[in-house]
């Protein structure tokens, strides 16, 4: 047997290219989703460097302009390079959307995780405020929050965390339950593991499947969110470029005349829910056992 | 863009005055809009919304108002009960009106001075309990006496300028003596007056109308058969309800990219009127917050704005227009361009303007300020305000950003002095100079001042300016004060005043447009082309 054992082969050691490139060949659609996504994030945190124009500066002899060499996207009723806004745009609903996603994810896993883990009393309030929260809608729940700590970046983030928290939980919650019964659980517990080193070193990795693709879905809901906020006034204030502040400007009074300053504003949004989705779909068979076999 | 605006030109061109030379037809019913959920309560003694008086002004008399057929002149007043303007006597300190003979109550009843008398007297001296809500606009008001059933006196403490207009408050209804002695409160709920029309119905936050009252004391008015007033607070309804002739017009104001789509739309089914609004932004600092505590830092924040060529550019997106001062810019007191140059913020060379704020950043050690502009979430023009100045002020390398709040917290803000700096804004009915500019007085002295600073010269520059009789004494205290208030002390930064844009059915004759909407709006010389 044990000759058997070392004369076996060593599994093969497959590189992140080919496991990316085995995404890409049977995820095509999550391929066109992730390149969304990365070209959403270059040119966001690279706004500096693409931007045509500064986002923020009036130009009063280019007002409400329509798509042009000069302005490949127009101008809004201010003169102000609409290309350039929604590029400036990307980095806010990215700092927004995945500042939500990531704290609001980690968040909800360390009290999903922990919630399972110790059950009795502790799950049972863990689980009922979590049901409180969660009986508001994302969008009503983050209307409450702003009008408590007022409007502007950071209390948008908060705003739109705090909702996420008891959704990430709730899921993870449910793959630790069966993480906990897990043999090797026990054998940590009877080895005289404490409970912070069992729920990090052995529960958390083993539920990050699930997690992962929460927070991917996350992201998407959190980029929507601002835009909702930010549309109805609540969000991020100008002159700050904010594409759900881009549409409560333009689309409301200039539908008709100057149709542009909602419509790119508007794609942008629409192309970035739209690739986080399908990256996060995709992922999800990907890290799907079941899925993946067929 | 030429197209429409080719097209607003044909609009406004129809829009010229068809007051005198078309003959009226009679009859029809009237539908306009009051942009509100209802007003808050009937009675425009207490009120200072249009919400009430669109709905209400078309069932009451006031004792003189702005001629309806010139209500862009800030000094034309006409009699509605008195029978002439009087000339003032005890040098300028005593007013004797003759009120008109024959003037009959809706329940039939006949009008006398004793009903003018009464309803003044409420108004300068409110029974207890009871808001008189413009009060301090009477300050200079002794007494109001009725010497016969037909002759009301006013005495004056000091002759002043802004006592006819203060008169002329479209707010002052006359009300019946005898319901007033009976329920001070009873007009807040019911509707009985010597209007042009009677009152036929309400419905809470969905419409009020009248019908043609056949009493009515001026000759031929009114020309309507009825009228409808709707409650539409959205915009887009209104839009909506002109554009399918649901309803004719609305009397407040719309945006210029409404107008542009009405007209773009209906063609020469539209008109537009237009005209200056007794209405203006103003950015005001809280001195109490340091460094804006420092003149030089309020005026470089005045000399990084270039008005001249920002309000033209403005006017296309938002409803503002006229460069001026702290006064109306159709005034007789109002500053001139020239002098307006002379004053900072208006300089004509902006790079000079914007050099010198510089300096007074530098010398005062606030170069690249960061701070925070307070809002209301008031899209026309307040965000279109501050997403102008802020860019402004970026050019002197100031970095603000904005809180925008709802209108609640806003005033919260402001009455509690917690902003650095706010927009705020002065808008009044009748164009009163002289009580006007009360608003660049400290708080201790107007309550509706929020710079949070006391001056005693701010207070007796004023007061100089109120108490001068002298027209070109007194235009020449107010350009004291005014440039004390603007350019010295820079208590406050005046942001272009608003334009009030009105697009109307075609067919709707017999209305000139004014420079408050609180003027001119009892329909009696309405009439319906159709």
């Amino acid at each position: 047997m044990s000759a058997t054992l070392i004369d076996d082969p060593p599994l093969p050691q497959r590189s992140y290219w080919k496991i990316f490139a085995r995404f890409c060949q049977q995820q095509p659609l999550g391929t066109f989703g992730l390149m969304l996504v990365i070209v959403m994030a270059v040119v966001g945190f690279s706004a500096e460097l693409i931007a045509p124009y500064n986002p923020t500066a009036n130009d009063f002899a280019a007002m409400t302009e329509p798509p042009s060499w000069q302005h490949l996207l127009g101008t809004d009723q201010f003169g102000r390079d609409l290309m350039s806004r929604i590029i400036y745009g990307a980095r806010t609903a990215l700092i927004v959307g995945l500042t939500s996603a990531i704290v609001g994810g980690f968040s909800g896993l360390i009290l999903g995780v922990g919630s399972a883990y110790f059950g009795g009393k502790i799950d049972l309030i863990v689980q009922r405020l979590s049901d409180i929260v969660m009986a508001f809608p994302l969008i009503i729940m983050a209307l409450a929050v702003v009008a408590i700590f007022g409007p502007g970046v950071q209390n948008v983030i908060l705003a739109i965390t705090i909702p996420l928290i008891p959704r990430c939980s709730r899921v993870v919650r449910s793959s630790a339950l069966t993480v906990r019964e897990m043999p090797y659980v026990d054998a940590a517990r009877a080895c005289g593991f404490g409970a912070t080193r069992i729920i990090l070193r052995h529960m958390v990795p083993n539920v990050m499947a699930p997690f992962l693709i929460m927070v991917t879905s996350f992201v998407g809901q959190a980029i929507l969110a601002e835009a909702s906020l930010s549309y109805l006034g609540l969000g991020v204030q100008e002159p700050v470029p904010a594409w759900g502040l881009m549409l409560q400007g333009g689309a409301e009074e200039y539908a008709s005349t100057a149709p542009w300053i909602a419509i790119f504003p508007g794609l942008a949004i629409m192309l970035a829910v739209l690739g986080i989705n399908l990256f996060g779909d995709a992922m999800r068979d990907a890290l799907d056992p079941k899925l993946r076999e067929r | 863009m030429r197209i429409r605006y080719g097209m607003l030109g044909l609009a406004l061109m129809a829009a010229t005055p068809a007051f005198a030379e078309e003959t009226p037809k009679r009859g029809g019913m009237f539908t306009y809009m009051i942009p509100a959920d209802a007003p808050p309560s009937l009675d425009a003694h207490r009120e200072t919304t249009y919400a009430t008086l669109h709905a209400t002004a078309p069932f009451y008399s006031v004792l003189i108002r702005i001629d309806p057929s010139n209500p862009s002149s800030p000094t034309d007043y006409v009699c509605d009960l008195c029978t002439a303007m009087p000339t003032p006597t005890d040098d300028g300190k005593t007013w004797t009106f003759k009120i008109r003979d024959g003037v009959k109550w809706h329940d039939g009843s006949t009008l006398t001075a004793a009903d003018v008398t009464k309803s003044w007297q409420e108004l300068i001296h409110p029974s207890a309990g009871v808001l008189s809500a413009r009060l301090p606009y009477y300050a200079m008001i002794d007494s109001v006496e009725m010497t016969d059933a037909s002759t009301v006196v006013f005495k004056l403490k000091f002759a002043t300028s802004a006592f006819l207009p203060a008169l002329a408050d479209p707010f002052a209804y006359i009300y019946k003596k005898e319901i007033l002695e009976r329920d001070p409160h009873w007009y807040e709920k019911n509707v009985m007056g010597s209007g042009p029309f009677r009152f036929k119905d309400m419905q809470i936050g969905q419409s009020i109308s009248g019908e043609r009252n056949a009493q009515y004391y001026h000759p031929g008015l009114p020309y309507l058969d009825s009228f409808t007033g709707i409650f539409t607070p959205k915009q887009a309804v209104e839009i909506d309800a002109i554009r399918a002739d649901r309803a004719s017009m609305e009397f407040r104001g719309m945006p210029p990219s409404a107008r542009d789509q009405l007209v773009k739309e209906l063609g020469d089914k539209i008109v537009v009127q237009t005209g200056d609004w007794n209405c203006v932004n103003m950015i005001t600092p809280n001195h109490g917050k340091k460094p804006f505590d420092d003149p030089r830092v309020r005026r470089a924040l005045a000399l990084a704005i270039d008005q001249w060529r920002g309000a033209p550019a403005l006017a296309k997106i938002a409803n503002v227009r006229t460069v001026g001062g702290i006064v109306f810019p159709g005034s007789p007191v109002a500053a001139t361009k020239e002098e307006l140059q002379k004053i900072a913020g208006y300089w004509p060379d902006i790079e000079k303007s914007r050099a010198e704020a510089r300096r007074l950043l530098k010398e005062a050690g606030a170069e690249g300020l960061s701070f925070e502009l307070l809002n209301r979430n008031v899209d026309q023009p307040y965000k279109y305000i501050a997403t102008w100045v802020i860019d402004e002020w970026s050019k002197i390398g100031l970095k603000v950003t904005q809180k925008v709040v709802p209108t609640g917290p806003f005033f919260d803000g402001l009455r509690n002095t917690t902003f650095d700096v706010t927009v705020d804004f002065n808008c009044q009915g009748l164009i009163n100079p002289a009580m006007d500019v009360g608003k660049l007085l400290p708080h201790a002295v107007y309550s509706e001042n929020y710079g949070n600073y006391e001056d005693q010269k701010d207070i007796d520059l004023y007061q100089a300016m109120l108490h001068e009789t002298d027209p070109a004494k007194q235009r020449a205290a107010m350009r004291e004060y005014e440039t004390y208030v603007l350019d010295t002390q820079a208590h406050a930064i005046m942001m272009p005043w608003w334009e009030r844009i009105v697009p109307m059915r075609a067919y709707v004759k017999g209305w000139k447009i004014g420079p408050s909407h609180y003027v001119n709006q009892d329909l009696a010389t309405v009439w319906l082309d159709k």
